[in-house]
């Protein structure tokens, strides 16, 4: 007999709503009826490891990974933090997406029309694998503000948007960080939209002087939290 | 105890971050099983398609066995083949992927799920990703399957079925996907 040991259900007092109507988007793009609830089976518990994936020198430098061989520009900084899951067990070898605006504000990305320069060393897209200890390092530019259209005179403060796979199918999570004292960030809907303060200030990344190295760059720190697994096994497959 | 970090959502420019690379081709010449497109699209609550949607897929190759560690059955494991894919959408507004129909996994309690993939979808305008489903029209196993008997609306229950059709000699799956309105797609907690 195999047991199935089943991660801990999604947290719904961290994570926002599927409709949130100051994000105008959301209101036509999320279910309306109640989710069906799935006792875990194999099916869940596994998931896409990627633990064989071979990153390629330049995956985590932002600053240098286009073919120009030029740097970025912008405000460099270096980010560090460790994923972990709810028990604060770290989640090794997990891969992480990165992508974000450049240093003006704009993305290269044919839909964003924002009247702000492209920088042709900058792509704004990166990945990196956390090591044993769960810790992930990359270095970057610091994003700028950008406009968009929610509603009358909307920006989004600056943040960097990331992607995390975790040891299971739904230890997924898409989500984005933003920096300490952005007066943005407290008029930015997508931000408001975590039901709780303190789930809100999970989204903050910390500046961290320990990070900063002098004469090139300062450091932000940003922790990650995914879904932890139950100690008790229920009965499953044979 | 810490708490999970919150989800946001992928927003219009994902692209850069996560289908810079092409990773909706799952099964390459020589994987084991029989070889299916499965294609669709995602639908707003005004039923209008949607072009900045991202699907992603797990799912057990041709015997039914995950590539996962969790996964200690004894069936082989194909060297060809990850069981994960990612689709942006086509200028149609359509995802697609080539991939293999995956066998029948162990459900719980001794029972046998009926061959079936799993999806994640995210897109501008979700907070959170959603979970669904994709079973296959020409599996009797259906009938028996606990998840699909779990939805008692027979209506939203087939919400979860894909379309066995043919193209240019190929077998192709349709499978659209409904966020809300109408008989909307069945969408998990789990």
């Amino acid at each position: 007999m195999m047991n199935i040991k089943p991660y801990n259900p999604r947290d719904w007092r961290s994570h926002p709503p599927y409709s949130f109507k100051a994000y105008g988007s959301s209101v036509k793009r999320g279910p309306l009826k109640k989710l069906v609830p799935l006792k875990q089976t194999l099916s869940e518990i596994t998931g896409p490891l990627f633990s064989d994936i071979q990153l390629a020198p330049g995956e985590t430098d932002l600053t240098r990974n286009t073919d120009t061989g030029k740097e970025a520009m912008g405000e460099r900084i270096i980010v560090v933090g460790r994923v972990l899951d709810e028990d604060d067990k770290p989640v090794p070898n997990t891969l992480i997406e990165i992508w974000q605006a450049n240093a003006a504000g704009r993305y290269q990305h044919p839909v964003d029309q924002h009247n702000a320069p492209l920088d042709p060393n900058f792509t704004g897209g990166g990945r990196c694998v956390t090591n044993d200890k769960g810790e992930y390092r990359y270095l970057t530019i610091k994003p700028g503000a950008y406009p968009w259209l929610n509603h009358s005179n909307a920006w989004r403060p600056a943040h960097i948007h990331l992607s995390l796979f975790g040891p299971s199918f739904v230890t997924r999570l898409v989500t984005q960080f933003f920096f300490p004292g952005d007066p943005l960030i407290p008029l930015d809907p997508i931000f408001n939209s975590v039901p709780t303060k303190s789930g809100r200030e999970r989204l903050m990344a910390s500046y961290a002087h320990d990070v900063t190295e002098p004469e090139f760059a300062l450091g932000y720190r940003f922790d990650i939290v995914l879904r932890g697994r139950q100690a008790t096994p229920f009965e499953g497959p044979q | 105890m810490s708490k999970q970090t919150p989800s946001q959502t992928v927003g219009p420019f994902y692209a850069i971050g996560l289908t810079r690379e092409t990773l909706n081709v799952m099964a390459v010449e020589g994987s084991q099983g029989e070889r299916i497109r499965i294609e669709g699209q995602v639908l707003d609550g005004d039923g209008v398609a949607i072009p900045d949607v991202m699907v992603e897929l797990w799912q057990a190759n041709s015997y039914g066995r995950y590539k996962h560690p969790d996964d200690k059955q004894g069936k082989p494991l194909d060297p060809t083949f990850t069981g994960w894919g990612r689709s942006g959408t086509d200028e149609r507004c359509f995802y697609s992927f080539e991939t293999i129909k995956p066998g029948p996994v162990p459900g719980n309690d001794d029972t046998v799920q009926a061959p079936h993939v799993n999806v994640v979808i995210f897109a501008r305008g979700m907070l959170v990703h959603a979970f669904t489903r994709i079973y296959f029209d020409d599996e009797a196993a259906n009938a028996s399957d606990a998840v699909l008997l779990s939805i008692k609306n027979k209506a939203r229950r087939r919400t979860l079925i894909a379309q066995r059709g043919a193209r240019d000699g190929r077998t192709v799956y349709r499978f659209d996907i409904r966020l809300q309105g109408g008989i909307e797609t069945v969408f998990f907690d789990m």
